[in-house]
């Protein structure tokens, strides 16, 4: 048996002297003399294979040996010839790719387009590199994501929160924690985009902004009217609270910057960060947007729906959902006066809607106690559930976790769409009943607003690990701030953009037919494909009754030409008798015979 | 600097089309906020500017010669006249840089062809050409072999020199009177093109001893630039508002027309990189072509340009020089919105980034339109119209001929085909 040491050492200088050359062996092959002693045999056999084998490797030697040259010289040579045992890149897992694919099939084109086809194939190569570079880079980011796992025949969701946030270090365990406002509840909340901030508005006037890692209080001013919702701009310097009459808009130390009247009865908020529009529902059943970085309405729409109190974003196409009474959820965007989708969802009215960061699943929870999951891209509903108590509150994390509320309970739940839930992943129960319910960016974090304050609960696993410094950093800066805020105010997307496919702004713009006829029209001055215009009948009292018209009509048609049919066959007559006669008189006269017709033959 | 940790899931990430477009668009606005081409006016002579040459050795040098017979050596770097030499008497018609950059050669109305060193003369020496040849007739273009001591000039006839002698080692002649310009290939350095005043454009192989080809046109050109990377490929300026440019092989018909000036294209110049060129107009207007367009992609203009009689792209690709009429050299940027100087590796990410952009989102309608934007004196812009309709009437006139005639009879000619009258082998 030759170890690899030994092969190397036959390999080093007797190629030239013909004699029979073996690649070195390796660790990893399957040396075919192993189990030699056991059978003879088979053995034999396998020598004789061998040997056959040797005899072609030096038919091939050469050939071998220019390949082996020609082989790529990555990673290093060691020096007694052994070649990198790992040779090429890392592979990359399939799951990774898949996750950085764009959906930009070109189409090949038909035509001899050399130059287009040399673009295209450039930019597709490009693209791939890309995807795999980016891909590659995925194995290398720092933190990972994982589940609260418990024992053997343990419900995760019997774990309580002070047990969680004993077992956790302790940064992580003060991250529960529960605020008692018992004065001014119920309470809405809303996150700020990196997830540091924190904005609580109570029914009652209370508004408090707080960076609720360090639970330093920012601002804390009481509005002395009714607070219907509250919602973050696009930094922590700005928010805008929705009361009883009038839209505010309030920063960081609690001073009001802006009362915008033409923003009546607001009950709900959505702040779409890229676009920088604040859209609002109303009670008068207005869906109004603002424009935040110009303040400007950018359009406001009547939905002729009534009370609009449910609302929630697609943030994958910043598409507005709402939810109305009679059951129905409605797609909204800014450029459209009517809704681009209506959804009949559930029997009663909606509760509460929400949409996961992907675009692709909604969850609608309504009247008739039911949770539904919604394929919102094919429109189409994939999962239904039961809850006896109903939720009135949804909310879905980073990572897909939903957390509804029932009463003074919050469930938590994993992979609702994927497979049938039958059990919450985590539960806890709030002193008053549940008014707001929102997952913080980035962190393991459920934020509870209810009628006695505000609880932060732990859920492992719902936020993303990873953050990406150049978008939403928990961690920026004030410079990296500013800076940040300067780059998003340049990128901001106009709202003609919005769309439910985001990707169709790369999308062919095809002539449509109108276009077309357009076209048609104007080239030649007319429109072939236009109907008759309507000229209507002239009718004479008396003379309109279906068998007089009829006769009428008869009477005239054959009046004009009866005329003229009985000349043209009167002239046709004398013409085939004047033939006639003409005939006749040549028969008469070819009757007789000539003087030379006896020569005939 | 902070440690900034990327995560480059497209979830994290959403509109990513959308945003690249607001994107590509605010590059496509800032292009056209920067785009300040205009550098510096180069004054001091007492006539129109003639001619200039660029140094074959030195960036920063720059020769011109003016209507009234003398010639200025600048340094560019300083903006400044380094030399002021009073070549000849009359006009200085052409101007060439030996290739190893230590003399120049001028030729003038004066009948004259002189050689002078590129060394300024010490103080109080006089200025004193190296050379001059005493010709019978007057010269009226000039250009250098790239490797070899040999020149060649046109004027009654085509004529190749060595610098050594006094008379020329060969001439050549073709029917025709007079020649306007003659360049040498820088690729293929044996062979030459002139144009001559029969609306001509005729070839040479310096190592024959008649003319290749010529390719007759239906307006006269008045000059020709060899592309420096394809030797096959000229382009020529010509009296009919269009550049032609030619496959020295097929000369039947151009490869592309070249449209956009208003009046006669007086000089043209390529880039070195050999995708662009610059052409000088009649019109007032510098414009610069992408080598297989047929519009240009930029068009300079001031209130107080004149005609441009000569243009010049550095060798360093990134300046223009025109000289015009009102005896001003002026310096443009060949990239218009260019920063000029050294750029920060982020800065040149970042331009780099956006050129991508625009690149990519080019054909949206609203990009292309802000892309395409050049303001135009208020003379030009009312002549492009009139050419237009113009050629839409001439264009109408034609089908209606067609329509009105027996099938055939009049057949389509192609805008290529149908400034080529001959050519002859």
């Amino acid at each position: 048996m030759a170890s690899p040491g030994e092969a190397d050492v036959n390999a080093s200088h007797v190629e030239g002297k013909g004699k029979k050359k073996q690649p070195p062996a390796r660790y990893w092959q399957e040396l075919p003399d192993k189990e030699k002693g056991e059978n003879k045999d088979e053995g034999q056999v396998e020598q004789q294979q061998e040997e056959k084998k040797k005899k072609e490797q030096q038919q091939t030697q050469k050939a071998k040996k220019r390949k082996r040259d020609e082989r790529p010289r990555d990673g290093k040579r060691v020096i007694s010839g052994k070649s990198d045992p790992f040779p090429g890149p890392v592979p990359v897992p399939q799951d990774r790719m898949q996750k950085f694919k764009r959906n930009d099939n070109i189409r090949k084109t038909h035509r001899k387009h050399y130059k287009l086809k040399e673009i295209i194939t450039r930019s597709a190569d490009a693209s791939d590199m890309a995807q795999k570079q980016a891909a590659r880079f995925d194995i290398l980011l720092p933190e990972d994501a994982g589940f609260l796992e418990g024992d053997e025949d343990e419900d995760t969701c019997t774990i309580s929160q002070e047990d969680i946030a004993d077992a956790v270090d302790i940064t992580s365990g003060a991250k529960y924690f529960n605020l008692k406002l018992c004065q001014f509840g119920p309470y809405r909340l809303d996150y700020s985009r990196t997830g540091r901030h924190l904005l609580l508005g109570g029914r009652r006037g209370h508004v408090a902004c707080l960076d609720w890692q360090s639970k330093q209080l920012m601002c804390e001013i009481n509005v002395m009217e009714s607070v219907n919702d509250v919602k973050w701009l696009h930094t922590e310097h700005m928010y805008a609270v929705a009361q009883k009459k009038w839209l505010y808009i309030y920063d960081s130390n609690g001073i009001e910057l802006h009362c915008i009247r033409k923003f009546n009865d607001v009950l709900r908020m959505q702040f779409l960060p890229y676009h920088f529009l604040l859209a609002t529902a109303s009670a008068t059943g207005f869906l109004q947007y603002l424009d935040v970085s110009v303040g400007k309405e950018v359009a406001a729409i009547c939905t002729k729906t009534g009370r609009l109190d449910v609302m929630c974003q697609n943030p994958h196409n910043a598409v507005v959902h709402l939810g109305h009474t009679n059951g129905t959820v409605t797609l909204w965007s800014p450029n459209q006066k009517d809704a681009l989708v209506k959804m009949l969802c559930h029997q009663g009215g909606v509760r509460s809607v929400a949409v996961d960061k992907t675009g692709t699943y909604m969850i609608t929870s309504g009247m008739d106690k039911k949770m539904k999951v919604f394929d919102v891209r094919a429109f189409k509903p994939l999962r239904s559930y039961f809850l006896p108590a109903g939720a009135s509150c949804l909310s879905l994390s980073q990572r897909g976790l939903l957390s509804a509320a029932t009463g003074d309970v919050v469930q938590v739940y994993r992979d609702v769409w994927s497979t049938p839930v039958t059990k919450p992943y985590m539960a806890h129960r709030v002193r008053g009943s549940v008014w707001g319910l929102h997952f913080c960016p980035f962190e393991d974090v459920l934020g509870v607003g209810h009628g006695e304050g505000f609880t932060s609960m732990l859920v492992p696993g719902a936020g993303e690990p990873n953050f990406d410094g150049l978008d939403a950093n928990p961690y920026r800066s004030a410079k990296q701030r500013q800076e940040w805020e300067v780059k998003a105010l340049l990128e901001k997307i106009q709202p003609e953009l919005i769309t439910l496919d985001p990707t169709e702004l790369g999308q062919i713009d095809q002539t449509t037919f109108e276009q077309k006829h357009q076209v048609r029209v104007d080239a030649l001055g007319f429109d072939p494909l236009a109907k008759e215009k309507f000229v209507p009948k002239f009718k004479k009292k008396g003379r309109s009754s279906a068998g007089g018209v009829e006769r009428r009509k008869k009477q005239v048609a054959h009046e004009d030409q009866r005329d003229v049919i009985r000349k043209t066959v009167e002239d046709r007559r004398k013409m085939e008798e004047e033939r006639k006669k003409m005939e006749e008189k040549k028969g008469a006269l070819s009757s007789k015979k000539s003087a030379l017709e006896r020569f005939r033959k | 600097m902070l440690k900034i940790p990327r995560n480059y899931d497209p979830s994290l990430h959403p509109f990513e089309l959308s945003r690249e477009y607001t994107r590509a668009l605010n590059a496509t606005k800032l292009e056209r906020v920067f785009a300040k081409p205009f550098l510096s006016s180069l004054d001091g002579h007492r006539d129109g500017v003639n001619c200039l040459a660029k140094h074959t050795r030195s960036l920063s040098t720059l020769l011109s010669g003016s209507c009234d017979g003398v010639v200025k050596v600048w340094n560019l770097t300083k903006r400044e006249c380094v030399r002021t030499l009073q070549a000849h008497e009359g006009f200085v018609r052409g101007m060439v840089v030996r290739y190893c950059g230590s003399s120049f050669f001028t030729i003038g109305d004066d009948k004259t062809i002189k050689q002078w060193n590129m060394e300024a003369p010490g103080y109080g020496e006089e200025e004193e050409p190296l050379n001059t040849i005493l010709g019978k007739t007057v010269f009226t273009g000039l250009d250098h072999h790239q490797k070899k001591g040999v020149f060649a000039t046109c004027g009654q006839q085509v004529d190749i020199w060595d610098e050594q002698r006094s008379t020329p080692i060969r001439s050549f002649s073709w029917g025709v009177d007079s020649f306007s310009s003659v360049r040498f290939n820088p690729v293929e350095t044996e062979l030459l093109g002139s144009c001559a005043s029969d609306r001509s454009i005729v070839l040479y192989d310096m190592r024959e001893s008649t003319p290749l080809k010529k390719v007759i046109m239906t307006m006269r050109t008045n000059t020709l630039c060899w592309n420096p990377m394809e030797a096959y490929f000229f382009t020529c300026a010509n009296e009919d508002y269009n550049l032609y440019t030619y496959d020295m092989r097929y000369l039947e018909k151009p490869c592309k027309v070249h449209m956009d000036h208003v009046s006669a294209v007086l000089d043209v110049d390529y880039s070195p990189t050999g995708l662009e060129f610059v052409s000088a107009s009649f019109d007032k207007t510098v414009r610069i072509f992408p080598k297989d367009a047929g519009h240009s992609r930029e068009v300079y203009h001031t209130k107080r340009m004149q005609h441009v009689i000569c243009i010049k792209w550095s060798a360093d690709n990134k300046y223009i020089l025109s000289g015009s009429d009102e005896m001003n050299i002026r310096l443009w940027k060949a990239n218009a919105a260019e920063k000029l100087g050294v750029l920060a590796p982020r800065e040149r990410e970042a331009v780099n980034y956006s050129q991508k952009l625009k690149e990519k989102f080019q054909h949206y309608p609203q990009i292309k339109r802000i892309a395409r934007h050049r303001h135009l004196p208020k003379n030009i812009y009312h002549q492009r119209n009139e050419l237009r309709v113009m050629k839409e009437a001439r264009r109408r006139k034609e089908t209606n001929v067609r329509k009105h005639s027996k099938p055939g009879s009049v057949p389509v000619v192609s805008e290529k085909e149908k400034h080529v009258v001959s050519v002859v082998d």
